[in-house]
């Protein structure tokens, strides 16, 4: 966990307060809500179907059980009793009023989280690896840098009003869990040929209507100069990106118009004039954040202890154990995570009830800390092993053991036409009904790792380019229609998914899905060829035959 | 519109002097950048300060030629929500070391004052008296500051390394 100091505090008070008074402006009609839009954006308040949206940072998918039962009470006191974890590490609330936010705010400063910069054209919530510093091999812990980047991106008096949103994400580890290309700027940790750590920077990346996987414009760069490389990207980027179309203002699209090698030189050009600037990283610097991260006081425990040898016995906690328990770095101790994807329900929802009881769970368990990944799930990264069954059986009671973590059911959706004015169809009951079809779990091991990804609109928030199946939502004379891609895929060998033919009706969604996995299950060539593996091998066409065949 | 100076209401000694109009003989005035760079040397010449409105789709580099002899360089806000001018300013300050009169232009507006202040300007034409009426209220609205620029306050990691080095030295 990161403890925020007392200038960490003040200053998210500050902009609770700044943020009271543009409210206060607002309701008294001294703000026009032109004026208004791009300031409550900026605090991650969004206009949406029915009510104002609020979306709150969960910086790197790091959560204390306090701030977990803080964001409890703020789904209870100020919304109608749960929150929507996002793929970005966001948690979001749907009915909050707007005279309610600047308290709600106030509420959630007090344990030091914040919604700056949630939303709006600027640098996004940082997100990371929700494995981070419990991972097996990881280099070094994402964290220290991703909280530096954070503080560096907050309230950052050149870059808070970019062409268009800008989204970081960092990974210190060879399997990609953060989804680092197809992030604006993608940070890799790795170690270069003397031994020294630091990082290759990816750049471009993004899904929305024009999907690009990032390029790397530096293999290698120091931790010293992060940040200074980081402004050099941003400052090219605040003066050439485009502002003439809100759809090719992203960064991805300058890296594309200009060519990688074009703009790396140009980053070049800015970097070199300003590397040696207050913005070098000293390793005190470095240090001092690192020092307030605090890490658990790990027991040394069996690898095997009684409890789990006895409880082995238990075909359901086996059935969830080796669905949803990782190997942490730590010998006797696990990464567990909870499934928020029940059958039936819509994916990343969590109700206050829940939310609480998870906060007691990682008390009892996981050293009080909580971490939120991008598939929308939660994970409790310090359980020790002995406690496995005990924690299975609480987690069961609260309906967070559903053991479908990676497989078909484990859906990642967008919130849709249910809630989102952008949206140009619904996701939610789409991803609900695939839950029914696939509830059967011994159909969905068969089937093995497969992800399913729904956005209701062409801005891909449900990411669904990067899906191994990705259902997209689109209008077609005023009814809902959905194209249908697969192969994609969002880790270290990230690609952008193919169409499989044209848009299929709401009513057939499901049905379609049924067919590409039953033609997947006869196409494979072993029971360990993942579907993604087996698209690549084959490509798009025989499952498009088998689709299409007979519609 | 009211100007903004060292935090109060200023009167405003530059007159902004359209493409087509006559030139004053005498007295302060804001050109354009393309009616400058048509002549610098002319205008430069001419008795009175000298002013100019830079776009904040132009490069910059093609006014530090002139940097030293200008009373004051405008840059354009068209609205508040197109921020390029921020780093035209960090440039100017920072990279070309000019230190005359960095004026605000455009949809300048109460909730952007401390961002510009950090980028470098020193004066705002503000688009609503109210908002420059609550100038020097609202740049007090913010004590720490995460990113180093060229306004000189310190960071919230400087500061921390100063309180360790404090710390340290009283044990």
């Amino acid at each position: 966990m990161y403890a925020y100091d007392e200038l960490d505090r003040t200053l998210i008070n500050e902009r609770v307060e700044e943020f009271r008074d543009q409210v206060k402006r607002r309701l008294s009609g001294e703000l026009t809500e032109d004026e208004f839009k791009m300031l409550r954006l900026q605090n991650g308040v969004y206009l949406q179907l029915h009510a104002y949206m609020f979306r709150v940072a969960i910086p790197y998918g790091t959560l204390s059980s306090k701030q977990l039962r803080r964001l409890a009470h703020v789904a209870r006191r100020y919304d109608r009793g749960y929150g929507h974890f996002t793929t970005r590490q966001n948690i979001q609330f749907n009915w909050i009023k707007l005279a309610e936010l600047p308290d709600a705010l106030a509420d959630l400063a007090e344990v030091g989280i914040h919604a700056m910069q949630t939303s709006g054209n600027n640098t996004r919530n940082v997100t990371s690896d929700q494995w981070a510093g419990v991972a097996p091999g990881e280099i070094e812990d994402p964290r220290i840098w991703s909280e530096l980047i954070r503080q560096y991106t907050t309230l950052h008096p050149e870059f808070s009003f970019l062409p268009r949103k800008f989204k970081f994400a960092i990974t210190a580890s060879a399997h990609d869990r953060a989804a680092i290309k197809v992030h604006d700027i993608g940070l890799r940790l790795h170690k270069n040929a003397e031994g020294e750590t630091g990082f290759e920077v990816l750049v471009g990346g993004g899904l929305g209507r024009t999907p690009f996987i990032g390029k790397t414009i530096k293999p290698y760069v120091a931790g010293r100069d992060l940040l200074s490389y980081v402004e050099a990207i941003l400052r090219v980027y605040n003066q050439y990106g485009r502002r003439d179309n809100i759809y090719k203002a992203r960064i991805k699209i300058l890296v594309h118009e200009l060519g990688i090698e074009k703009f790396a030189s140009e980053v070049e050009e800015e970097w070199l004039a300003m590397r040696d600037s207050a913005l070098t990283l000293d390793q005190a610097v470095v240090e001092d954040v690192r020092s307030r991260f605090s890490y658990p006081a790990y027991e040394k425990l069996p690898h095997m202890p009684e409890e789990l040898k006895k409880a082995a016995h238990d075909p359901f906690f086996e059935r969830w154990r080796k669905n949803s328990v990782f190997t942490h770095k730590v010998q006797g101790y696990a990464i567990v995570t909870l499934s928020l994807k029940p059958v039936g329900g819509p994916p990343g929802d969590a109700t206050a009830d829940q939310m609480d009881a998870v906060a007691d769970l990682a008390d009892k368990y996981s050293f009080g800390e909580i971490r939120v990944g991008h598939e929308q799930n939660l994970a409790l990264p310090h359980v020790a092993k002995r406690d496995l069954p005990a924690l299975w059986k609480a987690l069961d009671k609260i309906g967070l053991a559903t053991p479908n973590i990676n497989l078909v059911s484990d859906i990642i959706a967008c919130p849709g036409l249910d809630y989102c004015s952008l949206a140009n169809a619904r996701s939610i009951p789409i991803a609900q009904e695939l839950t029914r079809r696939f509830a059967n779990h011994d159909t969905a091991e068969l089937i093995g790792r497969l992800h399913i990804n729904i956005s209701g609109c062409i801005n891909a928030c449900g990411h669904h380019h990067v899906g191994h199946i990705g259902i997209l939502g689109v209008e077609k004379n005023d009814e809902e229609f959905y194209q249908i891609t697969i192969g994609g895929r969002a880790d270290e060998n990230a690609e952008v998914g193919k169409l499989i033919g044209p848009a299929v009706p709401y009513g057939e969604v499901a049905d379609v899905v049924e067919d590409i996995v039953e033609a997947y299950l006869a196409l494979r060539a072993r029971p360990d060829e993942l579907f993604v593996d087996t698209v690549k091998r084959l490509g798009v066409e025989p499952f498009r035959e088998r689709v299409y065949a007979t519609r | 519109m009211p100007l903004v100076k060292q935090g109060r209401i200023a009167t405003d000694s530059f007159v902004h002097v359209g493409d087509g109009a006559e030139l004053p003989g005498d007295g302060a005035v804001l050109v354009s950048a393309a009616r400058f760079l048509e002549d610098p040397q002319a205008l430069l010449q001419r008795a009175g300060k000298l002013g100019v409105i830079w776009p904040n789709n132009r490069d910059v580099d093609d006014l530090v030629p002139w940097l030293d002899r200008l009373a004051a360089v405008a840059l354009v806000f068209p609205t508040f929500r197109d921020g390029r001018a921020y780093s035209q300013a960090r440039l100017l300050r920072e990279r070309h070391g000019y230190d005359g009169e960095l004026r605000a232009t455009g949809q300048v507006l109460r909730d952007q004052f401390v961002f510009m202040l950090r980028a470098g300007f020193n004066a705002f034409e503000v688009k609503k008296e109210s908002d420059a009426e609550a100038f020097a209220a609202t740049i007090q609205r913010y004590s720490v500051f995460y990113q180093p620029t060229g306004d000189g306050r310190v960071t919230a990691l400087h500061r921390r390394m100063q309180q360790r080095h404090s710390e340290s030295a009283g044990q």
